[in-house]
This record gives C-alpha cells, structure tokens and sequence, in this order.
C-alpha cells in the first residue's frame, strides 16, 4: 500500500519505455467517465480521467478505484482475463481429478496396454505432463498478447489519478 | 561399503557449503538493511534467475529421493505424486502468481489482509504460514538425518542428531546474513546442480537400456516381482477403500497445496512485475516438468537396474533407490565410477536440503513482517523501524530454525514424503482458501478470512494427531497408544473442503458486509499492478 517505498528500484526501465502517459487513452474511458456519471458520483464526469493531476480529475480519492473498476477498459482486461482462466482452470482440475480417481476406481481399464509394455495408465500419466506444458503455454502466450498493454495502460492511468507515479 | 565414497561425498558436501557461505558473505556485503532488501532480495531478479530459485525451493530431496523411491518399489502408483507435483503449478500459474506480486508486498497475508481487518486476518494467516513452513521444515531436515546415516554407514544416532542441528544451524546463518537475495543464489546454484546430476544419471539409464524405455520398462516389470502389474495402479493405494480414500485425499492435497505454500509465494517478490512473476512460473513449469519426468526414467531405471528388492532391503521406505541407482550405474561396489557417482549424488542430496531449508526459514522469518511490523504501533523514522523489522526477522529465522531442530530430532523416524505431504494438506486447508476469497470473491470479509484460515488449520492438525499416523499402528509415532480415531493418513479430503467451507459460512454469518470500494481496489490492482510496489 505505500506508494513510495522502494518503487525506484522496484521499477525495471523497459516498462518506462511503454509510459502510456503520452498515448491516446486507453479505450473506454469515455465509457467509464459516462457510466460513473450515471452512477450519480461525480461532478465534471465528462472530462476523460486522465486530465489534469489527481486534485482536480473531480473524482474523490477514495472512488478512482471503483471508477476505474466500472471503467470499460478495465471490465475488458477483467473479461478476457476470465475468459481464458475459468474454462483451462476447469478443464485441468477435471482432468486431473478424473486421472487420479481412474487410478483408484477404475485399474483394469487403466491396466490395459496399448503398445507393448506401456499401457493406458502410462499414457494418461504423460498425458498429463504435455497438457500441464501446453496449457501453460497457452496461458502465458494468451496473456501477453491479448492482457498485458491493455492492463499496464490502465495501471499507469490509475496511478496518474491517485498519484502514485510521482517520485 | 568402502571408505572412499564417504571421503568424497564429504569433500563434495563441505565444497558446497564453503560456496554457499561464500555467496552468502558476498549477499550480505551489499546489503543496505532495508525490509525490501531482506524479505524480496531488492525486486530485480530476473525471471530466468527466479525461476531456477523457484524450482530448486520446490524440487526437495523429497522428490529426488522419495518420489523416485517409491517409483522403484511400486511402480505406477509412485508416479502419480511425480504427476500431482507439477499440475498444481497450472493453478499458481492461472490464480495466483500474477495477482499476488500485483496485490502484496512480501507475504500472503498482505494479500489476504487488504481488504480486511488487519490484525486478525494476519495473526491467523501468519500462524497458519508458520506451521506450514515448521512441517516442511522438519521434513528436510529429518531427511538430512536419513542421507548421513545413508553417507557415514554404521554412524550411530549420536551422528544423525548432530547433523540435524548442524543443518538448522548453517540454515539460521544463511538467513540471519544473508536474507532474500543469498538464498535466492543458493537456490539457483543448487536448482543446477540437482538438474545437472539428474539429467547425468537419466543419459545413463537410458545408455544403459540402448534408448529403448520399452525394455527399461519391461525390465523394471520383471525384475520389480509383480510384473505387468507394476505398470498400472493399485500396488500401494489398491487394497481397501480407506487406502483408495487416502490417495485421492494426498493427490488433492498436493495439487491444491503448492498455491499455499509460503515459501513459493514469496518468490514472486523478488522480480520487479507481475509480467516477470508470470515468466518466472513459465521457467520453473518448465525446470519442474522435465525434472519430474527425469525421476519417472530414475524410477523404473532403479527397479531396472538394482532391483526392487535390492532397494527395499537397503531402505524399506525406498529413500536410498537414486544412490543405489548411482553405485550401479558406474559399474558397480567398489569400482571408482560407482565410488564418485555415489558421492555426486549424495552430495547433490545434500545440496537440494540444505537449500530448501533455507529458503524455507526465510519465508517464515517473515512471520515478523505480518505480526510484528504490522501490529505494532510505529515509533521514530521510517527507517528505524525497518531496521528493527528485519532485526526482528532475523531473530524469527533463528526461533523458527530452534522449534524445526527439536521436532526433527523427536521425528527422525518419520517418513519424510509423508510430512511434506503433510504440509501441503495444510497450507491447502489453511491458507488457499482464505487466498482465493480474498483475490476471487466480492463479498468475502474478515470473518469468512480468519474461519478459513482457522477452519482448515485446525481440522488439518487435529486430524493429523487422531489418524494411524501418530498411533495405533506398528509404524506410528506412538505404537503404544491408540486414540486413531481417523482412517487416512493425509487429511487433506476432509480438511480441505472445510476450510472452504468456513471461508463460505463465516462470511454469510458477517455482521458487517464486504466494502465494494475496496474489493474493487483489489481487483483493479490484481489485474493491472496499479499500485504495486
């Protein structure tokens, strides 16, 4: 929570060479800007976020993280974020758990051999193994290419309004 | 066994030692004596670095020695830990590792508690955090004491014991001088060496059988004594129910347990951004994976190769199927490859416990950071009570390695793969609820967090102490008592869903309900790193 303890070493420099600040905003922050008006909470709603310091963004200190949580880009950020981790979650727990019940309710067929000694308990074991890598793969190549500029356009707008960015 | 082998293991083992010590001196050199310094090592490993730390934290001698252990002596059913060990990963991959470096500054209960009631939520996460890291602790160090009786031959008790308090003591002296970022070296170092000697050992297993894993396997069916049924499950957990029961409760218990682990979860600390948190898992995922499917081939090439009989009648529990493996693949007792390939892997062993133990203590030295520091009331500078902070963390570290001495020395006939079985169904029950709610769930509030923590932690124990493991049973700690009210061994089926289930409980039955503003604080910061140090 403290915003000024060790950030300068906290911070690599190939992050600062993406500072968003000198960017077009990100996208839907009109959105957000429109939904906290309707939300009734704000004043001059109608000015993008990233306006002016955080003393006159109009949006009191203790809501620009809920403004920001409503905000258009974030809900997308949050939506494809879930998009891809609910469903892999899902799936490699069931699979998982499928595994090791079928090694406790199931030994025959999990007995029967497929190639000469190596049989289907073997294969699910490897199986296992190249999902594990597969998925990971998915996920972190899903996150790099669909998440991560979305995301850390909105951490330094974020941190514009509460003022975290200055050092 | 001849005198030579010890001489070299032991020349090996002390060369580690000296160069740990020499890492640990330079570490300390630099050190400013700051919190971040101490607990995250300064924030600017890499994540190639810290994946290789993540991976030698994880890859205990547990693992070398158990886990291809019980492949040797009962074939498939030992590889489903192999298999447990690395899926869990998938969910501190998804779930976790990106979002706790966004959300906390060392420790878990800095994620847990910020959209809480501090203090509370910390004492119990903090409590909960501590025993984990105690069991996981003992578990090692009980396995130092089985290697050097394994290393010095017919050594009494009398060298177990010292061995056991020379292991906590040079752990307290890597932690108290040299925090985060030696440890974090030592890790690397060790995640090498223990790499290296496993793929070493897998070329020769697989020289030894010409490539072809059909004959490895088919032989380690023949010469295991059971055959074809070697190859497929049941020869451990086959026989009743109960034993059936108590493997899907281990299997549930080690792939929800590694996201609790808090000397895990303090690594993603020492990278500066979640980015690099999340490629620091995608090196470990790696490093972990092949390693596991190395001890696969270790497996089978030991009952291959020695024999199953062989290795049980060395160590009934298969703790010694990797050095005989060793012995055998050099060309036997007594020739000089046998000789140096047993000390190798020995002193690898060593090397893998030594680590672990460190980077253990240090996570729970922070115990500091989430009871002292936070609890207290701030007085003088900001940097005066920094300083007294990390003082205090380095006095934690030296408590917490004194209570893990003395329990080892009373549990040394413990079986290591089942205390840290043990510690997974732990910080299972206790802290990955709790760390779930609170990253996931909107309304989940300091109640529903201090009866998780408590709803899982307090069952997991109990049980423990009522189940065959401590008495009732030729085996048991207290062969002479019975009070075994419990069935399984590994309480992590029943434990676990409870935990969850006073997470849930205790937050409908909240007289104050969730702050909205706040949760979504959490999430903004989770998903994006707004704010993160």
């Amino acid at each position: 929570m403290d915003k000024h303890d060790g950030r300068s070493a906290g911070e690599p420099g190939a992050v600062r060479l993406d500072d968003p600040w000198y960017d077009a905003l990100a996208p839907g922050w009109a959105e957000s800007a429109g939904a906290a008006d309707a939300a009734g909470r704000e004043g001059d709603a109608g000015e993008p976020l990233t306006v002016g310091g955080p003393r006159d963004s109009g949006i009191p200190p203790g809501e620009i993280y809920l403004a920001v949580h409503r905000s258009g880009a974030f809900q997308e950020v949050r939506r494809r974020y879930r998009s891809f981790v609910v469903p892999a979650t899902l799936a490699f727990l069931v699979w998982y758990l499928a595994y090791v019940v079928a090694a406790i309710a199931a030994p025959g067929l999990m007995a029967r051999p497929l190639v000469g000694a190596f049989n289907v308990a073997m294969a699910a074991g490897l199986g296992q193994f190249a999902t594990t890598f597969l998925l990971a793969w998915a996920y972190m190549r899903h996150a790099r290419l669909r998440r991560d500029r979305a995301a850390l356009e909105i951490r330094w707008e974020t941190q514009e309004l509460t003022g975290g960015n200055t050092r | 066994m001849t005198g030579g082998h010890e001489t070299l293991a032991l020349t090996l083992v002390s060369a580690f030692i000296a160069l740990t010590l020499a890492i640990t001196l330079w570490a300390g050199r630099r050190r400013r004596g700051s919190v971040e310094e101490f607990y995250a090592g300064g924030r600017l490993f890499s994540p190639m670095e810290n994946g290789f730390a993540i991976a030698g934290d994880y890859m205990s001698a547990a693992s070398f020695l158990g886990v291809t252990g019980l492949i040797a002596l009962f074939g498939y059913d030992g590889l489903l830990y192999s298999v447990g060990f690395l899926v869990a990963w998938l969910l501190v991959l998804f779930l976790v590792a990106e979002l706790v470096r966004n959300c906390g500054r060392f420790t878990l209960a800095d994620v847990v508690a910020a959209r809480m009631r501090e203090r509370p939520v910390r004492i119990a996460v903090g409590a909960a955090s501590v025993t984990v890291s105690v069991l996981y602790l003992v578990a090692q160090m009980v396995g130092a004491g089985s290697l050097v009786a394994l290393l010095l031959g017919g050594a009494g008790p009398q060298a177990r014991t010292w061995m056991v308090i020379g292991v906590g003591a040079l752990m307290v002296v890597y932690v108290a001088f040299g925090g985060m970022r030696a440890t974090t070296w030592i890790q690397v170092v060790k995640a090498v060496l223990l790499l290296g000697g496993a793929v070493a050992l897998t070329v020769l297993v697989v020289i030894r059988f010409h490539g072809d894993l059909g004959a490895l396997l088919t032989t380690a069916a023949e010469r295991s004594g059971h055959g074809r049924a070697f190859l497929a499950p049941g020869l451990k957990y086959g026989g009743d129910w109960t034993a059936r029961l108590d493997f899907l409760s281990l299997g549930l218990a080690l792939v929800l347990g590694t996201a609790g682990l808090p000397h895990i979860l303090s690594r993603f600390y020492t990278v500066p951004t979640a980015r690099a948190a999340r490629r620091s898992v995608g090196w470990s995922i790696g490093l972990i994976g092949g390693f596991y499917l190395m001890t696969v081939v270790l497996g089978f090439g030991a009952a291959a190769v020695v024999g199953s009989d062989a290795v049980r009648a060395s160590n009934p529990a298969g703790n010694t199927a990797v050095p005989l493996l060793a012995v055998d693949l050099g060309g036997g007792a007594g020739s000089t490859g046998g000789t140096v390939l047993f000390a190798v892997v020995a002193a690898v062993a060593f090397a893998t416990i030594l680590a672990v133990v460190a980077g253990i203590t240090l996570a729970s030295s922070s115990v500091a950071h989430d009871l002292y520091a936070s609890l207290r009331r701030p007085r003088g500078t900001v940097r005066d009570a920094q300083r007294r902070e990390v003082a205090v963390a380095r006095l934690a570290a030296v408590a917490v390695g004194a209570v893990a001495i003395a329990l080892a020395l009373l549990a040394q006939d413990l079986n290591i793969a089942f205390l840290v079985g043990l510690a997974f169904a732990v910080a299972a029950s206790a802290n990955v609820p709790a760390l779930l709610y609170a990253l996931f769930w909107r309304r989940f509030t300091t109640r529903g967090a201090v009866w998780s923590v408590y709803g899982g932690l307090v069952p997991a124990l109990t049980l423990v102490v009522l189940s065959p493991v401590v008495s009732g049973g030729p085996e048991s700690l207290f062969p002479h008592l019975d009070f075994a009210v419990f069935p399984l061994s590994n309480p992590g089926a029943v434990s676990i869903p409870l935990g969850f289930l006073m997470g849930w409980l205790g937050t409908l039955l909240s007289p104050e309900a969730a702050d909205p503003a706040r949760h979504a604080e959490t999430e903004v910061r989770a998903l994006t790193g707004a704010g993160a140090v």
